[in-house]
């Protein structure tokens, strides 16, 4: 079994983002930069399918920049076979990474495509739904468990209120949740395979793609700053208080 | 609960636009680390050493080693991490690829030897004395030991010590008295005991290799008369499995003032299997060619318990509250003030960082050195580079050592009474730095070293021939550069001091010893103060050439320039002190007797 993983590149989980004074956007210039966590649980999965005999080849691609082959290449560290990098300089949104992977999905044949369940700087949670829709293929979504057999895998998904069992048919799109499983560290001499390892950069018109952006985004700004605390004389005064201004009873 | 951010992006900084790394691309090994690499090597470094070995470190210090039946336990926790360590690879970082190791730069193994101390000194000491006894054996051994030991050492599945020490014998190693007897076989039977010995037993790797000094019984005196042997904890069979429990064995664990998680051991050796590595009575100076390696490593040791001391203090700097600041309130809208608006806060923050990040950018600089002096095809390239690893060495050790606890010290300062309490962590890098000072030689004996050894070898070459024109020549181009001068003027002006301090040992340190002795430590911080100088106008430089060219973070890039104004006028200017009291010679040092003490 083919496996498909994307992996995207984004401002580390240890920055924190302000936007930018004229509101145009997040300010991220000089941001360290990571490979989405989410999308490490699905590298790490897939590599872990491989591990189990299941799959044969994990191909890890992304979007963007020329910087994301670095994304790529921690991908191929942690134990993809190879990458492809569709490069572009385009405000990329879910629609575009969705068509973008289903073209790529024609020209690989996976499987599975794999997924985090949502990057953690855009927090869409979109790509995954919309390449299931374009594919025309069955979904699972927010996996706390996978389990691959024949033409089908049995699936966990974390949802409101607890957890769902369900049985899929495959081809698949995964999305994956954070307590699929813990990310290895990655060894050293596997920083230095993945090197060696093929990295194949496209342009989404090499694949007939339009990613030009269909959302305009008209304002970015940082929440609230949070107002200082009052001490209240008595409880009577803090029941009106949550009832009347915080309307939280 | 202390924090560790690994630097990263210093390091990225300082070896591809202070030192330009890209430039040694065919040196063996460098081929490989290209940046992108380079930088996902140190992102995972700093990942491992911050989630795994950085979690462990106040427990370790609290708990420290177990001795049982002769058997050493690391703290909860240390063997498990271990295990990560060396599955992941990291013990061969710089390991020869024909024994297994990824052969890459030295620069590189010092920037994750870096990482690992500030993140765990106790731990990085494990792996680090490996280290010690990979170059012993690299360097001296026969083809069959390579074969035999290097593999599985530089893998980590076996670990090494280095065994040095007895009662008797710290500094002056010429007194050793642990002794080896021939055997008919060719093997030695080595007997005595060594104390302090680090890492000496545990029970995280397979094997242990002791690198032991010892007497043959016909060996001259003193330090013509020692040799050095290897002596597996489980001997090991031809096939590379392991024989029968050698004879060598840790008595006694000692309590002490810092690094609680590394096993500080005294061995007992009773007509322990050993083999003679190098030639008879050539092992002190054996012993010698690979301290180079390893005074850096504890150099690094030095800033990098400033480095975690510094950011710990700057995170609480910014969130303690107290007092105003003396030009009116900074933060009206609470009941004080961060206490890093008040300037001597910053003083003790700026001294720590400008010396972290000066020294890290001469330890990396000290570290390519190496690199060339082992892989420079030219050979001229190669005894430059030996010349000036002479010269750096024991100054980068002593003087990052003294300032790491010193620095360190001032970070647990700005913590104030918290700083001294042990839930805040930092008590612990300040006790964990003062080892530093001491072992791989004591400071004082790194300037005599210098001072006695290094500056009159092959007539001074090293330092006019090599030392002075790289920095004199640096500093007269930096000053026709407007933006440089500052800098550069100043540092010619330290070099000056340098100059004169050299010239007034020639003309007062032969007629007296004891003025070159007296001097010694002095003429050291001049030569730490000058280099440290040079690096930092090579920072200012490669800062300024970045922002005008509109990359990186103009922040980072900023600050370079203040640290190295800081550096310029407030630490530079004790060369100037240092001269003085060299000037004053060793008459009034002498003048009381012993008994006047
Ligand atoms: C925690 C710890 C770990 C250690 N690990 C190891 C290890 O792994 N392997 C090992 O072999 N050893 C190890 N050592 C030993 C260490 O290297 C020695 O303690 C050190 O070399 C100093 O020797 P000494 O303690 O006998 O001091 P001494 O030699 O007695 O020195 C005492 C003082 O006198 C000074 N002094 C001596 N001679 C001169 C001189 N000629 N001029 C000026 N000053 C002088 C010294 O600088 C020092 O300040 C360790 C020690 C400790 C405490």
């Amino acid at each position: 079994m083919k496996l498909l993983v994307a992996v995207k590149r984004v401002v580390d989980y240890n920055v924190n983002v302000r936007s930018k004074s004229d509101g145009t956007g997040p300010d991220i210039a000089n941001a360290k930069m990571s490979m989405n966590p989410f999308d490490e649980v699905a590298i790490e999965e897939a590599v872990r399918l491989k591990e189990a005999g299941k799959a044969t080849e994990i191909v890890a691609v992304s979007m963007g920049l020329k910087a994301c082959e670095e994304t790529i290449r921690t991908a191929m560290a942690m134990g993809a076979d190879r990458g492809i990098l569709v490069e572009t300089d385009a405000q990329l949104q879910p629609l575009a990474v969705a068509k973008v992977l289903k073209a790529l999905v024609a020209k690989e044949q996976p499987q599975a495509v794999l997924l985090g369940k949502q990057a953690i700087d855009d927090d869409c949670n979109q790509t995954g739904q919309m390449l299931a829709a374009l594919l025309g293929w069955a979904q699972g979504t927010f996996l706390s468990k996978l389990e691959v057999g024949d033409g089908k895998a049995i699936v966990i998904r974390e949802v409101d209120g607890g957890l769902e069992t369900d049985e899929i048919k495959l081809p698949a799109v995964l999305t994956v949740d954070l307590r699929l499983n813990e990310p290895r560290f990655v060894k050293l001499p596997n920083i230095m395979k993945a090197k060696k390892k093929p990295l194949e950069v496209i342009k989404p018109a090499d694949l007939g793609v339009d990613v030009d952006p269909r959302l305009a985004y008209s304002n970015f700004r940082d929440p609230p700053k949070r107002q200082a605390g009052i001490k209240v004389k008595t409880v009577a005064e803090l029941v009106e208080k949550l009832k009347n201004e915080a309307k939280v009873i | 609960m202390p924090s560790y951010n690994a630097p990263v992006r210093d390091m990225l900084f300082v070896m591809y636009d202070v030192l330009n790394m890209d430039a040694y691309k065919d040196l063996e090994g460098f081929g490989e680390a290209t940046p992108d690499v380079v930088s996902a090597i140190l992102d995972e470094g700093a990942k491992i050493t911050q989630e795994v070995l950085q979690p462990i470190n106040l427990s370790g210090d609290e708990e420290g080693c177990h001795l049982a039946n002769g058997v050493v336990t690391p703290p909860k926790g240390f063997k498990e991490a271990y295990k990560q360590y060396i599955e992941g690879g990291w013990g061969g970082l710089t390991g020869d690829p024909e024994y297994g190791g990824q052969g890459l730069p030295y620069v590189l193994g010092v920037a994750m030897n870096e990482m690992c101390c500030s993140a765990n000194f106790g731990f990085s000491m494990y792996p680090g004395l490996t280290h010690g006894a990979i170059d012993a054996i690299e360097q001296h051994g026969s083809k069959e030991q390579q074969e035999m030991y290097l593999p599985k050492l530089i893998s980590g599945e076996w670990a090494g010590t280095m065994n040095l020490t007895e009662a008797q014998a710290g500094t002056d190693l010429g007194l050793i008295r642990t002794k080896a007897s021939p055997q008919p076989d060719g093997t030695y039977l080595v007997s005595g005991t060594k104390i302090f010995i680090s890492a000496g037993e545990h029970d995280m790797s397979e094997n242990i290799i002791h690198l032991v000094l010892a007497r043959l019984p016909d060996a001259p005196t003193g330090t013509q008369g020692i040799s050095l042997f290897i002596v597996p904890k489980f001997l090991v069979n031809p096939d590379g499995s392991l024989g029968a429990r050698n004879k060598v064995v840790c008595s006694r664990l000692e309590e002490k003032m810092g690094i609680h998680s590394n096993a500080t051991c005294v061995m007992n050796f009773e007509d322990a299997v050993g083999y003679l590595i190098g030639q008879p009575n050539k092992g002190l100076r054996a012993m010698f060619t690979m301290m180079n390696a390893a005074r850096l490593g504890v150099a690094v040791q030095g800033y990098s318990m400033s480095e975690v001391a510094y950011q710990n203090a700057v995170a609480y700097s910014k969130d303690r509250l107290q007092m105003r600041a003396l030009t009116g309130p900074k933060a009206p809208d609470k009941p004080a003030d961060p206490i890093i608006v008040h300037p001597d806060i910053r003083r003790n923050l700026l001294t720590a960082r400008a010396f972290n990040e000066g020294a890290r950018a001469m330890a990396y600089w000290t570290a390519l050195q190496v690199d060339i002096a082992r892989r420079h095809p030219d050979a001229t390239e190669r005894q430059k580079a030996e010349d000036l690893l002479g010269l750096l060495t024991p100054v980068a050790k002593a003087y990052f050592t003294d300032m790491g606890f010193l620095t360190s010290s001032m970070c647990l300062q700005c913590f104030g009474g918290h700083g001294y309490i042990r839930e805040w962590g930092v008590e612990q890098f300040v006790r964990d730095a003062r080892i530093a000072m001491i072992y791989e030689g004591a400071n004082g004996i790194q300037a005599l070293d210098l001072v006695g050894r290094k500056l009159p070898a092959n007539n001074g070459r090293a330092l006019m021939e090599v030392f002075f024109p790289e920095i004199g020549g640096f500093c007269e181009q930096a000053a026709a550069d407007p933006e440089l001068a500052p800098f550069a003027t100043a540092v010619l002006g330290a070099l000056e001091h340098l100059v004169d301090a050299g010239q007034w040992l020639m003309e007062n340190g032969m007629k007296n010893r004891d003025n070159a002795g007296a001097a010694a430590t002095d003429y050291l911080y001049i030569m730490a103060l000058t280099t440290l100088g040079y690096m930092w106008i090579r920072q200012v430089k490669a800062a300024k050439a970045k922002l005008a060219a509109g990359e990186g973070d103009p922040q980072f890039l900023n600050s370079k320039v203040i640290l190295a104004k800081f550096f310029v006028e407030r630490m530079l200017p004790d060369t100037a002190a240092h001269l003085a009291k060299i000037k004053g010679g060793a008459d009034t040092l002498m003048a009381l007797p012993a008994e006047a003490f």
